[in-house]
């Protein structure tokens, strides 16, 4: 049995645990109304700009000489996967449920025999992947220095995907993020952005004709990279908010079980005091006796 | 009947602007100004660098942008951009460095025709508003 002595320590330790863990629970979840504030307020512009494409694209006359960014380049030999995580740690398992996601999409690509690359966003993201996928990864981007989720780091990682589409250097892109659904649950995502999927979605109002000015075309050639930039953008609000979500939820859980160890702790703590006074009066009593 | 419709100007952040009794808009299209009026075909656009100009029976609002997409349909006029600031909120100071910045990017050797154009568009429209 350890000493009373290692045992206030210990109880100390745990309790100071405690204390950070319930300050980070704290901050998280003032982080966590910011982000999903923000995560609101982007909402309107990414439906918007999809209502848009969807008519657009649906109007579309010329389909083969449609942009590469809606149609794709023909082919799917070569597959950019772009993992999204966080920069910080202790968030319980929002990195984790990502990258298994990612792991398996990367398991499943490589069973077909098509080439990979991998572009991590977030640090977290690019620590798990490099020691199984490092000679995949072409680039690493982290947005450690900017403090909240802005457009302009989005637009950032969306002109990098387009500037490589227009290289040829892949044929498919896929997002991978978590997506808010509340504060325990995210929901990793799997999302195509090039080429474009508007198969699956319904095109509202279909009746409704527009005049386009200029031509369908050329709108549609300046929507689509803004649209990739856009899409990031969201994925990156619903990453923010998930990953504070999760840290909140991680967080709670160990301040809790913090808090079990103390009262477990105390309880043994307790236990061996009296067991060392019982047993120093045992001796003064036998003492006694014997003279 | 009213000659008024809804404007609505979203950034990807947030819901920039929106006014209800709004009589007439004027956008900077690609493709020269627009006016739009109550009624108004529907029709999808995008922007060059320009002002957007708002008259409503509350008084005019006027708004740089730099790129964006204009969408008008049943009375509902949205704008989509993502570089936007109203002309009330900027001090010639931060114009002055736009103007900077801009020129810098249009001096860079390997920038395209395009690109270059819509650059010295946005230094021209920059400049008449200081």
């Amino acid at each position: 049995m350890a000493s009373l002595d290692d045992l206030k320590k210990r109880i100390a330790s745990v309790k100071s645990t405690q204390k950070i863990t319930k300050a980070m629970k704290m901050v998280a979840a003032a982080k966590l109304k910011r982000a999903q504030e923000s995560a609101e307020r982007g909402r309107p512009y990414s439906e918007k700009m999809n209502n848009v494409i969807l008519n657009l694209s649906g109007g579309i006359s010329d389909k083969e000489n449609a942009p590469k960014l809606l149609s794709g380049t023909g082919n799917d030999k070569i597959h950019l996967c772009v993992v999204m995580t966080s920069d910080r740690g202790l968030c319980g398992g929002f990195n984790a449920n990502i990258i298994k996601k990612a792991k398996a999409y990367f398991a499943k690509i490589s069973e077909e025999g098509k080439e990979l690359k991998i572009i991590t966003v977030g640090s977290k993201g690019n620590d798990q992947l490099k020691r199984v996928y490092g000679d995949k990864i072409i680039e690493n981007i982290s947005f450690k220095t900017s403090k909240n989720t802005n457009y302009f780091d989005a637009e950032k990682v969306g002109k990098l995907i387009i500037e490589k589409f227009e290289k040829e250097e892949f044929d498919i892109c896929t997002i991978f993020y978590n997506q808010f659904k509340n504060v325990i649950t995210q929901i990793p995502q799997v999302q195509q952005i090039i080429p474009l999927n508007t198969e699956n979605e319904e095109i509202k109002d279909t009746e409704e004709s527009y005049e386009f000015e200029p031509d369908e075309d050329e709108i549609l050639n300046n929507l689509l990279p803004k649209n990739i930039s856009t899409q990031i953008f969201k994925a990156m609000l619903e990453n923010s908010a998930s990953e504070q979500g999760a840290r909140m939820s991680a967080m709670d859980n160990a301040t809790r079980n913090a808090g079990e160890m103390v009262d477990k702790l105390t309880i043994e703590y307790n236990r061996s005091r009296q067991a060392a006074i019982t047993k120093e009066l045992i001796e003064i009593i036998s003492g006694a006796e014997s003279l | 009947m009213s000659e008024e419709f809804k404007v609505e100007i979203v950034n990807p952040e947030k819901s920039f602007f929106s006014k209800e009794d709004v009589t007439e808009v004027i956008v900077p299209a690609f493709e020269g100004e627009m006016g739009i009026l109550k009624d108004h075909i529907s029709i999808i656009s995008f922007l060059k660098p320009g002002i957007i100009t708002v008259h409503s029976k509350s008084g005019e609002d006027k708004f740089f942008v730099e790129d964006g997409i204009v969408e008008f349909k049943n009375n509902n006029l949205s704008v989509l951009t993502s570089s936007i600031f109203s002309l009330k909120d900027i001090n010639k100071s931060k114009i002055q460095d736009l103007i900077k910045l801009t020129e810098q990017e249009v001096n860079k050797a390997e920038i395209s025709d395009q690109v270059k154009f819509l650059a010295n568009q946005k230094i021209d429209v920059l400049r008449s508003i200081n």
